[in-house]
């Protein structure tokens, strides 16, 4: 591994891609399968909380329901409507699909695998980049609906697309903004890095927990997960960009949503939440790599990314979808300017924090960060909570008109039925 | 993983992509429909991405892909798609004959320009080893690959870099002013 004498190198060289083909084989095994159960996991939260019993005839428990779903798609019939853009209406699943698959190959999963051939990263692919990669793959995947929305040749497709791009584009802005501090805070761009980083200071949901909260609503917003599901909102637009399609193409857009969501939550936990370390221990991030240590940090780093994927399909099962004029207040009006003042509040409590002589990973240079986000954190919710800025329908403009028709329902109780006459 | 250069696996690919960028681009000037060619001008900057990494600037090559492919082209595509542009028949290319000519002549010239221009590099033989020592940068160092571009762009070329965003700053506010002008039936 060490690369001065080229003699070293060239063994090196077959070990490594051999190790990255299986690496790519097994990550691409257990993506599918995960993303297979989430939509299963999905259906069955969903009924654990309309209190249902959800999926259970195929097999125990329902578990069998994703095998019998996935025949059925391949099975059904394909539709190809008329006067579609044939090219591009085959090639919009394609471009959705591969781009949630490929953004998975910079998450590191694990601590380093010791093999006879040589210390093995749990990464498919270590890029010296490896952050804006993921970046530029989740602005291509918007792609994938765009051009399904355009060739379906369907006003309520179209429509879809258009809210898809105008959406993504809005909150893939405030998501870079979010995750500049992250790379202020690591002064790297590399995905190990960042988790080294977060390893030596703390984890970064402490440090930059504005940014953290920015980054998951974005995320929401990236994945057109509820509540900002506006490209396929079903009461308006059918089903969106993706009316048209049938069977296994629209099968592909169903995991791709499902494999956005993975990769975002995979994101979200190695920006925020130290990616595998093990919190309270320093076991798995100091001495030799052992296997042990490789299949604890995987298992660490699995149970983060299942939390938030439950987290998803929680939220999608609480809370109603946005308006559009809301989402996009929401985006350019909010998120956009708060993620550049903390940007800005960020900068300059590092430069305060090394002017003052705090080293990064002391006590003091956790302390002072967290205890400035607490405050930031407390005056931003209590700004959300007034209805100022996204607008409810009892939001402040409004306030008077609510009193007035409150007052009009309580008179109205107050009459007693037989006055009426 | 080592860092050795591999000449013709590096060769194979400058070669693939080159090729793939100078079709999508032939393709893009020359397709009716707005929607294909902008597709087509995406896959002209995916190449042009490859070809940054493969000069180890993958700094710009992630760049490349994000701000022109992941952005522009997405805005490109939804002002197409929001003012039904598709139809190719409405776009026909009202030029004549003499007009394609005289721009394909000027085309001819600009590449004949580069080539003398770049002559000096490209002539004799592919020389890799010389190559390598210049490109590679140490990845591993403190900063990473962005380093390398940071440096330079806010200690020597500051000046530069400001006036570019107050001009990019002035464009936008211009763009917004535009935007709002609305005459007195549409006003509010």
């Amino acid at each position: 591994m060490s690369g001065l004498d080229p003699m070293q190198l060239e063994p090196g060289l077959w070990p490594f891609l051999i190790a990255t083909v299986v690496k790519m084989l097994v990550i691409f095994t257990i993506y599918m399968v995960v993303v297979a159960y989430t939509t299963l996991a999905e259906r069955k939260v969903s009924a654990w909380i309309q209190d249902r019993h959800g999926p259970n005839r195929v097999g125990p428990w329902g578990l069998f329901q994703v095998l019998a779903d996935g025949v059925k798609n391949f099975l059904k019939e394909e539709t190809m409507p008329g006067e579609v853009n044939k090219p591009l209406f085959l090639l919009a699943p394609a471009v959705a699909f591969t781009c949630a698959l490929v953004a998975w190959a910079v998450i590191p999963f694990g601590a380093p695998l010791p093999t006879p051939w040589g210390r093995i990263d749990l990464v498919v692919a270590d890029l010296p980049i490896g952050f804006l990669y993921t970046l530029a793959i989740t602005s291509i995947g918007v792609y994938g609906i765009v051009l399904a929305g355009w060739s379906s040749n369907n006003k309520y497709a179209l429509l879809g697309g258009l809210r898809s791009s105008a959406q993504m584009v809005s909150y893939e802005v405030a998501m870079g903004l979010s995750t500049v501090c992250v790379l202020l805070i690591a002064g790297n761009v590399s995905l190990p890095g960042i988790i080294a980083q977060q390893v030596e200071t703390s984890w970064n949901i402490g440090l930059l927990s504005v940014a953290a909260f920015l980054f998951l609503v974005s995320a929401f917003a990236e994945t057109n997960r509820v509540p900002f599901d506006l490209p396929e909102a079903e009461s308006e637009l059918i089903a969106g960009y993706h009316s048209e399609y049938s069977a296994m193409k629209f099968s592909l857009f169903f995991i791709a949503e499902y494999a956005n969501m993975l990769t975002a939550s995979a994101l979200f936990v190695t920006f925020f939440l130290g990616g595998w370390d093990i919190p309270f221990t320093s076991w798995d991030n100091t001495g030799p790599a052992t296997v042990a240590k490789a299949l604890a940090t995987f298992g660490m780093f699995a149970a983060k990314v299942l939390f938030f994927v439950f987290f998803y399909i929680w939220i999608r099962w609480t809370l109603p979808r946005f308006r559009y004029d809301q989402l996009m207040s929401l985006g350019w009006k909010f998120m956009l300017p708060v993620a550049l003042a903390y940007v800005v509040v960020v900068a300059s409590a590092l430069l305060g924090l090394d002017a003052a002589g705090i080293a990064r990973g002391t006590r003091a240079f956790t302390l002072s960060l967290v205890g400035l986000n607490a405050v930031l954190l407390v005056l931003l919710f209590v700004i959300l909570d007034r209805g100022r800025i996204i607008s409810p329908a009892a939001s402040r403009l409004e306030r008077e008109r609510v009193e007035r028709l409150r007052r009009v329902a309580a008179a109205r109780t107050t009459i007693a039925p037989g006055e009426l006459r | 993983m080592d860092n050795t250069f591999h000449p013709l696996f590096y060769g194979f690919h400058f070669y693939l992509f080159g090729l793939i960028a100078i079709a999508s681009a032939i393709l893009f000037v020359t397709r009716k429909s707005p929607v294909a060619a902008a597709l087509w001008l995406i896959n002209v900057m995916f190449c042009l991405a490859v070809l940054y990494v493969m000069l180890d600037a993958q700094f710009i090559g992630a760049i490349q892909v994000l701000v022109y492919a992941g952005a522009i082209m997405v805005v490109f595509l939804f002002v197409v798609m929001l003012l039904n542009l598709g139809q190719p028949d409405d776009l026909a290319d009202i030029r004549g004959t003499g007009p394609r000519l005289a721009a394909g002549a000027v085309g001819l010239a600009i590449l004949a320009e580069v080539m003398v221009l770049a002559r000096s590099r490209i002539q004799g033989e592919y020389a890799p080893a010389a190559a390598v020592e210049l490109l590679v940068p140490a990845a591993d160092a403190v900063g990473g690959v962005i380093a390398p571009v940071a440096g330079p762009l806010f200690r020597e070329h500051l000046l530069a870099f400001e006036l570019t965003s107050i001009l990019l700053l002035a464009a936008i506010v211009g763009a917004v002013v535009i935007g709002k002008k609305q005459g007195p039936a549409d006003a509010r």
